[in-house]
């Protein structure tokens, strides 16, 4: 009896949350993987074109995700903001993190000053740094020019892909450092200091101590941010609209350097027959592509964690 | 002894040497992270003339500042409206989520119920679910809530014939709970001693009195964490208001930026109105950050919300 009264008061202190999850959390995930197998969804009746109701297909929207024109060009810039951004901020971070914290002075400044990037708005950044990198008049170019290097012209129009991908992997290991040295920093700081007194006794130099003593302890914090880094950077959008505007490219040539899930937000925009199916598919194989990075990561970390 | 001397001479000096090294490289690195800051504010204050000067002026003296450009800036696009509609949403979205996470965070760390522990880990689970997922499905809810046959036929639109109030709610409701600050709360709740729900159950006090009388209040800290996370969520938002405020007059802060505006005749951007635009939507975000740093970095710390 008593049991029974509990699980129904249990039940109505979750009811808010719950019918607010079931609506826009649990539905959407059900339905993602309805409308990735409908045949051509006419987003204004809510079925399949030029029926009452719902036909389905089994592979066709997904092959359409990879038939995309944009497909080849959205997962190649998708993989190198992954692969180059997260390892280059991960070791700035950290060699950052180590340095900051073996430091007493002005740590809690210089800790604040490295945190700022995270609480800016990333478009309102994206926007600062294509100036930065505007060819007649940004810093990088009249720096480069000391040297003698010739403008170059980053993110404007006619940009090359290369010129504009740096632009856009220097912009986005700026902005994820922040997270990255705080929760490096918060856990340097854990460290119990007699490995490093020890280490200090047997005069081991300071290289030996940071790859054999606080790389390995730092371990659970470093695989915790590789893994939700390399989500992140699956996921990477708003970077770009704030650093070539909507059109995700330089000028007059748009689309350059859409991402996987500009792929999803180009179809959604288009509520085009069938096209709300597209985003589905592709929510899908993003959602399963990330998955499988936690899997992975999960997996190895368990091999070369040091808790 | 003069041997011993001279090796502790020696030591010092490498010691200096190091310590050199480490704040050249601190110092360095933080000038990286602060340069768009002082770029965005410094462009900002340019004039016209000052703009295309080659190469750029690195320094203005208050005398040069041309502060009309935020009167262009908030002239071409309603960055006021925006910030009203940002603070409303923000306001709303907020107060909802700390009512359904409240509540469920109570039943998850307080109550006994059957299927409590599945039920939670299912919810857990879906934060591995990117939101881009959801999106599509949400995006179809908000322009066709299906209320047929109950209030409506054919289901009831928040974009069509779309008011403020309108705006308001499609902009809020699939943002008024959250599995993670769920999660959140629920830790802080847990740290909070047994006896303590024995004695108020001894005297009487109902469960719904005990949670707003002494775990609200002891849990304030996380509260306010999820307000300012919230809040900064909200005013970083850039794709769900593109999606559904339907009324340029609508939109949040962020929309601004990189909307058509800001351009000259020729379609060809003003960079200092652009700058000045960009400030104006940093700069609350940075304020905040300075007055509540605390409450941000720990909160933030603790969650790794954001890419």
């Amino acid at each position: 009896m008593i049991e029974s009264k509990n699980n129904l008061k249990a039940w109505l202190y979750l009811a808010p949350a719950l019918i607010l999850l079931g609506l826009f959390t649990f539905y959407p995930l059900f339905n993602a993987f309805f409308l990735a197998f409908v045949k051509d969804f006419n987003s204004i009746t809510r079925s399949t074109h030029g029926m009452d109701g719902y036909a389905f297909v089994l592979f066709d929207n997904f092959s359409r995700v990879f038939k995309s024109p944009d497909f080849g060009q959205a997962v190649k810039n998708t993989a190198v903001i992954m692969l180059v951004s997260v390892p280059a901020s991960i070791i700035t971070a950290l060699v950052i993190s180590v340095a900051l914290n073996s430091i007493k002075r002005f740590q809690g400044f210089l800790q604040t000053v490295f945190f700022l990037p995270y609480v800016t708005n990333s478009i309102a950044i994206g926007m600062t740094f294509a100036f930065i990198f505007h060819s007649d008049y940004g810093l990088v170019n009249m720096f480069l020019g000391w040297f003698g290097v010739n403008p170059i012209t980053w993110v404007g129009p006619g940009a090359s892909w290369e010129a504009g991908m740096t632009a856009l992997l220097i912009y986005t290991v700026w902005g994820g450092l922040a997270f990255k040295i705080l929760v490096f920093l918060s856990g340097l700081q854990s460290i119990d200091k007699q490995y490093y007194d020890a280490a200090k006794i047997d005069a081991t130099p300071r290289g030996r101590v940071f790859s054999k003593i606080t790389v390995p302890l730092l371990s659970p914090m470093i695989a915790y941010i590789t893994i939700t880094s390399f989500i992140g950077a699956a996921k990477a959008y708003s970077t770009i609209i704030g650093m070539f505007g909507a059109s995700l490219g330089p000028e007059g040539n748009a689309n350059a350097f859409i991402t996987f899930v500009g792929l999803i937000y180009d179809a959604l925009e288009k509520g085009t027959i069938g096209a709300y199916s597209v985003a589905a598919s592709a929510a899908i194989v993003l959602f399963l592509f990330t998955f499988m990075f936690t899997l992975i990561n999960m997996w190895v970390s368990k091999k070369r964690v040091h808790y | 002894m003069e041997n011993v001397n001279s090796n502790n001479k020696n030591y010092r000096n490498k010691e200096l040497m190091a310590k050199i090294l480490v704040y050249t490289f601190l110092i360095g690195f933080g000038l990286f992270v602060i340069l768009p800051f002082y770029w965005m504010v410094l462009t900002s204050l340019k004039s016209a003339e000052a703009i295309i000067a080659k190469p750029p002026i690195l320094w203005l003296w208050p005398n040069e500042w041309e502060l009309s450009n935020f009167k262009d800036a908030i002239t071409a696009v309603p960055y006021f409206r925006f910030m009203l509609n940002t603070v409303v949403v923000a306001i709303f979205a907020t107060i909802g989520t700390i009512i359904t996470t409240v509540l469920a965070a109570f039943a998850f760390a307080r109550l006994e119920f059957k299927g409590r522990d599945t039920l939670f880990m299912f919810m857990l689970a879906t934060m591995m679910i990117p939101g881009e997922m959801y999106v599509i499905t949400n995006y179809m809810t908000i322009s066709k809530i299906p209320l047929s046959g109950l209030f409506v036929d054919g289901g009831y639109s928040l974009l069509a014939n779309q008011t403020w109030g309108m705006s308001i709610i499609a902009l809020t409701l699939p943002f008024m709970t959250s599995v993670f600050y769920m999660f959140f709360l629920r830790q802080s709740f847990k740290q909070i001693p047994n006896e303590l729900y024995y004695a108020a159950k001894v005297d009487g006090t109902t469960d719904f009195k005990y949670l707003l009388k002494i775990m609200v209040p002891i849990a304030k800290p996380t509260i306010i964490t999820i307000t300012i996370l919230n809040a900064m969520g909200t005013w970083n938002a850039y794709i769900w208001p593109r999606l559904v405020a339907n009324k340029e007059i609508f939109r949040l802060v962020t929309n601004g930026l990189r909307g058509a505006a800001h351009v000259d005749e020729l379609g060809r951007p003003i960079f200092e109105e652009q700058m000045a635009a960009t400030l104006i939507v940093t700069l609350p975000l940075l304020i905040v950050f300075l007055l509540l740093k605390k409450y941000i970095m720990r909160g933030v710390s603790r969650s790794g919300i954001k890419g």
